[in-house]
């Protein structure tokens, strides 16, 4: 009957998604009363789950399942379910997780509810909110099925602390066929994704041109930040493609946005709502994005710039 | 190659979002709805393997007569032919389940949808009606290519990008990429004037139900003002950032 958690590790370590999936997962055993199992695959210490609420650990280990693939993953994590009898799982919104997950709602015959973002409002029926029309809207929705699976989005419940200790056991699996095979994985290594980012520095065409982007990879490098970009600007071949944000880009729900010569078109807007803290710098005080956002400057860009990571670079060496 | 593109009737993303009958259902009026951007790029791709490759394409949609317009003008763009299914497109399994039984009928190799579409944003149905098919699956597909049953695709990752092999049957949740945003095609007059004859056919669902029901919606909070720093005076916003927002 325990709530059945996947959660994600990247070489080992887990990552702040996976735990605040099992946040999320324990939040929702306590509203049913009953525990919360975790699975993993190929993680190295799994202790560091138990601060988040879990009481049990699955560990998978099969060089079968070394790189990640959904069908077998989702296999996998049905089998699990299936062995705890549980009634609810729960992923988190990683591009692998939305992948896996439609499967794993077949596998299961579950009914699905994805982008939730907070706890249920109630578990009979359950009940659950979640983030509809890109960010313009919520959506109350209803999973009336006997296994429930629910994919939570990215920071908005939020890592929660309790002191419990996870039991870790091993888990052997049977594994599937697989018909889609990795090639070759293409991953600029050392450098933030936009996905795990806790700040995403993002420039827009007031930008200029793709020489201009020196001063948005210097704030970004002393705010730990990752960069993104508007879409022109991707169509316009001066940033990769997987930087562009918004509503036909990558989301993004990072605690800081800074969107630097950005006007704030809607469908820019739909996508990166979901961050916490909203800057703008922007030459024109009418810029959209000045309704949007929670701090604005109205300035040049290319004056305003230097001068922030002056002073960043300043507050940062007397932390 | 027998290709099917799934195409989601979605507002234009320019669209306000309102909601009537007591927040439980979206108000369309004044609404203009455009073809999914997902399944747009989608369609594109599917183009170039007809005029390259000689696939035949079809479109289909889950929907009531009212999505008829935006499967005109997939036909439009140039797909051979368009499927309606009869239904109020209820939640993901329900468009899944007959979507599976479109492609059953229908013979078709490879599938074509979105990754998610951008009213509800479920990014259900791909996945699930390749379950349901037992077909191969690429979400967040940014390349495709056939060889005969062969297939390589790319998808993007959460940081770079990852190339699979796979085979047909294959379903995939597609996005830009797939094509570029300069390839989309607006109909001319001929197309528009050629989509008139091409076949509409509507069929009636299979029995199934919806997994999931949506209860109401709500519109987020009315936000605060913008805080405005003095572009002189750039050490404020450094401090509101640590002590008022605690982000840095
Ligand atoms: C179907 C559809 C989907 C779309 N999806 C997306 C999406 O996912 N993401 C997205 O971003 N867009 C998307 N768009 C495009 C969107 O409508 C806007 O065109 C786009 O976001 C504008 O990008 P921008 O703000 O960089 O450029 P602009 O709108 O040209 O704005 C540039 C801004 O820079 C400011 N500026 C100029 N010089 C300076 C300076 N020296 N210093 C500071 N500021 C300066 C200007 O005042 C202006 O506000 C979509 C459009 C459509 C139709």
């Amino acid at each position: 009957m325990s709530v059945l958690v996947y959660t994600e590790s990247e070489q080992g370590k887990f990552k702040k998604t996976a735990l605040e999936v099992a946040s999320y997962a324990k939040a929702v055993a306590d509203q049913m009363g009953t525990t919360v199992t975790a699975i993993t695959f190929n993680a190295g210490d799994t202790s560091v789950l138990g601060n988040h609420g879990v009481d049990k650990v699955l560990k998978v280990g099969n060089e079968q399942l070394e790189s990640f693939n959904a069908k077998s993953y989702a296999n996998v994590i049905a089998q699990a379910a299936n062995n705890e009898a549980s009634k609810v799982v729960i992923v988190s919104s990683s591009a692998d997780s939305k992948y896996l997950a439609p499967l794993l709602a077949i596998d299961l015959n579950a009914g699905f509810a994805s982008n939730v973002v907070e706890a249920p409002s109630s578990t009979s029926p359950f009940t659950v909110k979640r983030t509809a029309f890109t960010n313009k809207a919520f959506n109350l929705t209803t999973i009336n099925t006997d296994v429930k699976l629910v994919a939570v989005s990215k920071n908005a419940f939020g890592v929660k602390e309790s002191s419990a200790s996870a039991t870790a056991e091993d888990f052997s699996p049977s594994i599937p066929e697989i018909g889609v095979k990795v090639e070759s994985v293409d991953k600029v290594s050392g450098k933030i994704t936009i996905a795990d980012a806790e700040i995403v520095v993002s420039g827009g065409r007031g930008l200029k041109g793709p020489e201009n982007w020196g001063m948005i990879e210097e704030l970004a490098d002393v705010l730990g930040a990752a960069t993104a970009c508007s879409k022109p600007v991707s169509d316009l071949g001066w940033r990769p493609h997987s930087e562009h944000v918004g509503q036909t880009g990558k989301p993004v729900a990072s605690n800081l946005y800074i969107a630097i010569g950005i006007s704030g078109a809607i469908q820019h807007l739909a996508g990166i709502n979901a961050s916490k803290v909203k800057v703008v710098i922007n030459t024109d005080p009418e810029a959209p994005f000045f309704k949007a956002a929670d701090y604005g400057i109205v300035g040049d860009a290319f004056e305003v710039v230097p001068k922030l990571i002056e002073k960043l670079k300043a507050f940062k060496a007397q932390q | 190659m027998k290709i099917l593109v799934c195409i989601s009737h979605v507002p234009d993303t320019t669209s306000k979002i309102n909601f009537t009958e007591g927040d439980t259902k979206f108000d369309t009026n004044g609404v203009q709805f455009v073809i999914n951007p997902n399944d747009e790029f989608g369609l594109t791709r599917a183009m170039w393997f007809k005029e390259k490759q000689g696939a035949s394409v079809h479109v289909v949609n889950v929907g009531g007569p009212e999505t008829e317009p935006t499967l005109r003008k997939a036909l439009a763009i140039g797909a051979d032919g368009a499927i309606r299914v009869n239904t109020a497109a209820t939640d993901g399994f329900l468009v899944a389940k007959q979507l599976a039984k479109v492609v059953q009928d229908g013979g078709y190799d490879l599938v074509i949808a979105g990754r998610e579409s951008i009213d509800y944003n479920g990014g259900m149905v791909p996945g699930m009606l390749a379950g349901l098919l037992n077909a191969n699956f690429v979400n967040n597909c940014i390349s495709l290519e056939v060889e005969g049953t062969n297939a390589t695709a790319s998808r993007e990752i959460d940081g770079g990008k990852e190339t699979v092999s796979t085979s047909l049957p294959l379903v995939i949740g597609g996005q830009k990429g797939l094509v570029e945003e300069s390839d989309l095609r607006i109909p001319n007059m001929r197309g528009i004037m050629m989509a008139r004859q091409k076949p509409l056919n509507v069929i009636e669902p299979v029995d199934a139900n919806s997994e999931t029901s949506s209860v109401k919606f709500e519109k987020p909070a009315p936000r605060g003002a913008v805080k405005l720093v003095d572009a002189d005076n750039v050490d404020e916003l450094v401090n509101l950032l640590h002590i008022e927002a605690k982000v840095i």
